[in-house]
């Protein structure tokens, strides 16, 4: 019987075709560093003063949608979606400033630890609703984004309160090279020594499977409801450790969110990450917010109205996913 | 208890079930029924015809930004690009209002741009299959940016919120039935026939519902969704221009706070965000439960973050009953 | 203790399963000894899977009791069994598209060694373990599946149509792997529509018919009759002889309502032309993935061909979306409920549904004219719609009647039904039968495939036989026996000799008929429920 002609097997093993085949798999996100490369050299163009200062500028703006950005890819990889973050990282944020003010560096570094812990909490509490109700993820973070921004005013009606100094110093400035800012550093540590252990771990594979079909990762003994719990605890985290940053950043607690939430799944989704789960990693969404923002500053460079810097954000958000969408209809029309 | 109490308490408890499943609406009202006889024991003698005047004006916006979601939601969609046309529109009529053509003009360009930014979207959802939230998302962005850009070419000119939108959006009819009404009912009456009634209607339900069974039955997807999202960035003008009335200011930020419990109201009134399921009764229902819950916890002394979480957890709570009611057992 | 009380290794008793208005299983037993090869037999729809899924706890049952080694188990979920040492290869592939073999391997704790040595087994060598599973071709998918599944050495496979998408080589390999695992204590479950298969690898055989089990034999030569007989039950006995032919003749003096010249689609259809004509029903024959989805998706607007012509009504056509053949007057009934049906709307709306579509047609309704129209067609085709709020409460039957309905309410110019019957219960099957006959007799064109050959001698004016991508045999209708139109399915001369495989599967198919098509049904081919209604994962 002919029913099945198809080339069985597949090419042979080799180190070449592994790093290609990384190669092709990371290609979003080595396409985002080239662009954030050639933005860099574009901006020292269009800016030749743009130096030392600019830079340090970039990594501490970045810092707090950074973070989202991560607790976002965190959960889209699993398969679902959180609108709470910014409401998450609003109540650590606040909640940190409030104990830490006027308390000594020790205290400070607990309270860290406690509001890390809070984040991995609220996060599960998430995670734990969107299994138990079986209400599409999207409704239940939205209701819990209600509740934590409630959480947050209820801790402080007004933004105030402070940072420890070393919290804020571990995130401002240079780091040895004044080319290097600390943000950025503190950034990729954060992230590597929390995502890439998970990432390699049985837990991080289960993570990719719920999220790349569920059924298939159900068949294969992946326990479907305490991974997806432990996606949103992780989030969760993450989104505290925004709130840290943002109260390093701006030395306050503010309980109002400010735009977190929506701007981190647009950068997750410039960052390689499909909104259908089980694709991309969290580091392209780090790279798409450093690239929006240099987008943001070369606008100023150019002396063009800031505000097209918002209007370009949504023209590329929206570029790149229909042109993802023409190729991939022209891929599957070949 | 005897058996047949018991199979009596059983037998309502599945005519709830399938009271909620069904009919969702008649559930609903019991609830803003409940909420108002509290409301009522909390405060007695707050509810009166002037109470329920204030209640419903300020439903009405809420209601139509829901609808929007309403809309969308049943094709499996999501507009979240709402509060940024709305804002946009109510900032537009007012900084027109010294123009030659005055606010008609204001109110035309308004709708016009907010028509041609759904457009846009129904094409990117529809043709090149974005997912609407991102979609949505954008477009915000685009209209957002867009809007501030506005606001700086527009600072000299000086600018108010017509009178003519004050009058519709916050007046009241013998300090009882808002103006807003001589607005929503139409608006309303249109929706509920479209989509109990057209073709277009049932179009709506069945993208939601099976894309491909509505595909293979002959739909083509893409004109449902650019006339809907050209329709959902109308009304959110609409509702844009109806706060800017009632609020008596014009922002680029107006409707911002409205975005969530838009789609907070929608989900309340039984429209599931898969899509396939749902209706605009359900939705206003849940608009006027939420405004009621405000008012509330208003009465009750209970600040704004106290709200925010009971408001959150009613959400939680109410959707996870219809998943209960809705999913095969 | 017990198990040598019993004997028995695996056992399940009564089992039920109820989806909505759908029974799957309603009482079925199953006992597997030690170190033997069950056969799991029975029709498309008869409960395989699902007693499979049951077994390895992803499914849960509604009732009956399982024991393994005679000790009763609730198994909670398929890494719980799998712990417990029952593994499923299932029907459809279970490995993580997003991630590489390798990942999908630490996902299951399999062991890498032993899993090379039976992927080299089984045929497939120099696998890169860092492909994406989603790359890899599907009779890979199968293999690597399989592999997995005997790497940990499970007590009791179950291979769910495992050879279904296989090629012969590979197929070859499988049922050597299945010889060499079996042995000591290690039994397996093998679910296969081939009786070649069954007869070379198995020891006994459990027949489920419509969820029962109808019967447990012991697989020896001449046990094929036997294992058909009980899978088919009184069906041959039940069925109506559909009478009255009137439409050969009146075929030859009209214009064709269809006419396909040379059509082609990427390498699945090669030349395929053929004319159907008013008043005829045509059958398709061909066993699966010869293209006849293609042919069908082309006519139905889905797919374009890469050349060839069809011409409707004499003058040539092209469709780029389904809209278009419908406007042509070509409308389609797919076999797969789940993709024609809006499962939470009421009957109503699904019927009405093509009434809406264009956009002229987007205004109001007339309600009245439209509850006629309706009424009328679920009247005529017997729908029971009392429980017709949401289609997806409705039995497979009726459900399948809807989508029928859809197209009858409009007035039918030419229906091409995909194995319509696929599934739904034999008093079903005889409406469809009748009811297509009768839209024939009154000027409809009708093309019918079908996996059921005993179908085509009821209803059909003639068949074409397709394979390979190509028309290979006309037959008439009333010479249309099982028997002619599996020789021609597998291309073969009834005059030539027979490969030997196939001989002896057309020799145990002569006694009566099984499915063509189940003797190569891919995975995709069954109903495939949509993902939120997936009760497997919503726990
Ligand atoms: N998840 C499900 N939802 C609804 N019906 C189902 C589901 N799974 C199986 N069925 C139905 O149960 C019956 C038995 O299916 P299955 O076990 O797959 O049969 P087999 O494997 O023998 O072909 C079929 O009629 C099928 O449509
Ligand atoms: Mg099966």
């Amino acid at each position: 019987m002919s029913a099945v002609t198809a080339p069985v097997g597949a090419p042979p093993a080799n180190p070449a075709r592994t790093v290609m085949s990384w190669a092709q798999r990371s290609s979003w996100a080595i396409g985002l560093v080239g662009l954030l490369a050639i933005l860099l050299v574009f901006t020292k163009i269009i800016q030749p003063s743009y130096g030392v200062a600019g830079i340090q500028g970039l990594g501490i703006s970045i810092l707090p949608l950074g973070f989202a950005a991560v607790a976002q890819a965190v959960v889209v990889i699993a398969g679902g979606i959180d609108l709470s973050i910014g409401s998450m990282m609003a109540l650590t944020s606040v909640i940190a400033a409030t104990l830490m003010d006027g308390q000594s560096a020790e205290f400070g570094l607990a309270v860290v630890a406690g509001v890390l812990v809070l984040g991995l909490v609220l996060g599960a509490i998430n995670g734990a609703l969107v299994v138990v109700t079986r209400v599409p993820d999207i409704v239940v973070t939205l209701a819990m984004s209600f509740v934590w921004a409630g959480f947050a005013l209820l801790v402080r009606a007004a933004p105030g309160g402070a940072a420890s100094p070393w919290l804020m110093n571990l995130v401002i400035g240079p780091f040895g090279n004044p080319w290097i800012p600390k943000a950025a550093i503190v950034l990729v540590i954060v992230v590597a020594v929390i995502w890439i252990p998970i990432a390699r771990s049985r837990m991080g594979l289960s993570l990719y499977a719920v999220g790349s079909n569920q059924l298939a990762a159900f068949r294969s003994g992946v326990p479907i409801g305490r991974t997806k719990i432990v996606a949103y605890a992780l989030t969760g985290l993450f989104a505290a450790v925004g709130g840290l940053a943002l109260t390093a950043s701006t030395s306050i607690g503010t309980p109002v969110p400010g735009p977190y939430t929506l701007e981190s799944v647009a950068a997750v989704v410039l960052g390689g990450v499909s909104l259908a789960g089980g694709r991309g990693g969290v580091f392209g969404p780090v790279v798409a917010v450093m690239v929006l923002q240099i987008i943001q500053n070369d606008m100023t460079f150019l002396s063009f109205d800031p505000n097209f810097a918002l209007v370009a954000q949504g023209v590329i958000l929206i570029g790149v996913l229909i042109l993802g969408s023409v190729l991939e209809s022209r891929r599957a029309r070949r | 208890m005897n058996a047949s109490a018991r199979a009596n308490k059983w037998l309502t408890a599945v005519t709830w079930r399938r009271l909620l499943r069904d009919r969702p609406i008649v559930p609903l009202m019991g609830l803003l029924a409940i909420l108002v006889l509290v409301i009522e024991l909390a405060d007695p003698g707050i509810v009166s015809p002037e109470w329920t005047g204030v209640i419903v004006r300020a439903s009405v916006p809420l209601a139509i930004l829901a609808g929007c979601q309403t809309l969308t939601m049943l094709t499996g969609g999501i507009d979240l690009s709402v509060a940024a046309i709305g804002s946009m529109a109510g900032f537009v009529t007012a900084t027109l209002v010294h123009s030659p053509g005055g606010v008609a003009e204001g109110i035309i360009v308004a709708l016009a741009a907010a028509a041609l930014a759904g457009l846009l979207t129904g094409i990117g959802v529809g043709v090149f299959r974005v997912h609407p939230l991102i979609m949505t998302l954008g477009m915000s962005f685009v209209v957002l940016g867009l809007s501030n850009v506005w606001q700086l070419q527009m600072v000299q000119t000086g600018a108010g919120v017509p009178d003519s939108l004050r009058w519709i959006g916050s007046s009241t009819l013998a300090q009882v039935v808002p103006y807003n009404l001589l607005v929503f009912i139409p608006l309303t009456l249109l929706i509920l026939l479209g989509l109990r009634r057209t073709g277009y209607g049932r179009l709506l339900y069945a993208i939601g519902d099976n894309p491909v069974a509505a595909r293979l039955s002959g739909t083509r997807a893409w004109q449902v969704l650019i006339v809907l999202y050209v329709i959902s960035a109308v009304m959110a003008a609409i509702a844009g221009l109806l706060i800017s009335g009632l609020t008596n200011t014009a922002s680029v930020s107006l409707v911002d706070t409205s975005l969530l419990p838009a789609v907070a109201a929608a989900v309340i009134g039984g429209t599931s965000i898969l899509g396939g399921r749902g209706g605009f009764g359900g939705t206003i229902v849940g608009a006027l439960i939420l405004t009621v819950l405000t008012a509330l916890l208003t009465v009750l002394g209970l600040p704004e973050p106290t709200r925010q979480v009971v408001f959150g957890s009613i959400i939680v709570v109410v959707a996870a009953a219809y998943t209960r009611v809705t999913s095969e057992s | 203790m017990t198990a040598t009380a019993t004997g028995l290794l695996l056992e399940a008793t009564d089992v039920s399963k109820i989806y909505g208005a759908v029974v799957a299983l309603k009482a079925a037993s199953l006992a597997v000894r030690p170190g033997e090869v069950h056969a799991l037999m029975g029709a498309n729809g008869a409960g395989k899977s699902t007693l499979v899924k049951i077994l390895t706890g992803a499914v849960h049952p509604d009732s009956g009791r399982i024991a393994v080694r005679g000790r009763e188990r609730t198994v909670h979920s398929p890494g719980e069994a799998r712990r417990g040492g029952l593994v499923s290869v299932y029907q459809e592939p279970s490995l993580i598209p997003d991630l590489d073999i390798r990942a999908n391997l630490r996902l299951t704790d399999t062991p890498l060694e032993p899993f090379r040595h039976w992927l080299t087994q089984l045929g497939i060598e120099n696998l890169d373990l860092s492909s994406m599973a989603r790359r890899l071709p599907l009779a890979t998918l199968r293999i690597v599946d399989l592999a997995r599944a005997l790497a940990i050495e499970p007590d009791v496979l179950m291979l769910d149509e495992m050879t279904a998408a296989l090629p012969a080589n590979l197929t070859q390999r499988v049922l050597e792997a299945v010889a060499s695992h079996r042995g000591g204590d290690r039994s397996i479950i093998f679910i296969s529509h081939r009786l070649i298969e069954i007869a070379s690898v198995c020891d006994r055989a459990t027949v489920l018919r419509e969820g029962e089990t109808v019967g447990v034999v012991d697989v020896t030569p001449g046990s094929e009759e036997r294992i058909i007989e009980l899978m088919l039950g009184q069906i041959a006995g039940e069925m109506p002889a559909v009478a009255g032919r009137t439409a050969a003749h009146r075929a030859s003096v009209t214009t064709p309502r269809i006419s396909v010249r040379g059509l082609a689609s990427g390498t699945k259809l090669q030349d395929v032309s053929f004319e159907l004509h008013p008043g005829e029903v045509l059958g398709v024959v061909a066993l699966e993935g010869q293209g006849q989805d293609e042919l069908f998706d082309i006519l139905a607007g889905s797919q374009r061909p890469s050349s060839g012509e069809l011409l409707v009504d004499g003058s040539a056509a092209s469709f780029r979306h389904p809209a278009d053949a419908i406007r042509a007057g070509l409308v389609y009934v797919a076999a797969d409920r789940a993709e024609a049906l809006l499962m939470q709307r009421s009957v109503r709306e699904n019927i009405a549904l093509p009434f809406t579509t264009r956009v002229r047609r987007w205004g109001l309704i007339d309600l009245r004219a439209e509850r006629e129209t309706v009424d009328a067609a679920v009247s005529r085709l017997q729908i029971d719609a009392r429980a017709g709020n949401e289609v997806r409460r409705l039995s497979g039957g009726n459900q399948q009647k809807v989508t029928i309905a859809r197209w009858v309410a409009g007035g039918v110019r030419t229906m091409l039904c995909f194995d319509p019957t696929r599934g739904i219960d034999i008093r079903t099957k005889q409406q469809i039968y009748l009811l297509l006959r009768d839209l024939a007799e009154a000027g409809a064109a009708v093309l019918l495939y079908t996996s059921e050959l005993k179908e085509v001698q009821l209803v059909c004016d003639r068949a074409i036989v397709i394979f390979g991508g190509r028309v290979v045999e006309e037959i008439s209708g009333t010479d249309a026996d099982e028997a002619t139109l599996l020789r021609a399915a597998y291309h073969l001369r009834s005059d030539a000799a027979m490969p030997e495989a196939v001989a002896a599967e057309t020799v145990a198919a002569e006694t009566v008929a099984p499915r063509a098509s189940d003797a190569a049904n891919g995975p995709g081919a069954e109903a495939a429920p949509p993902e939120q209604a997936d009760p497997e994962t919503s726990r």
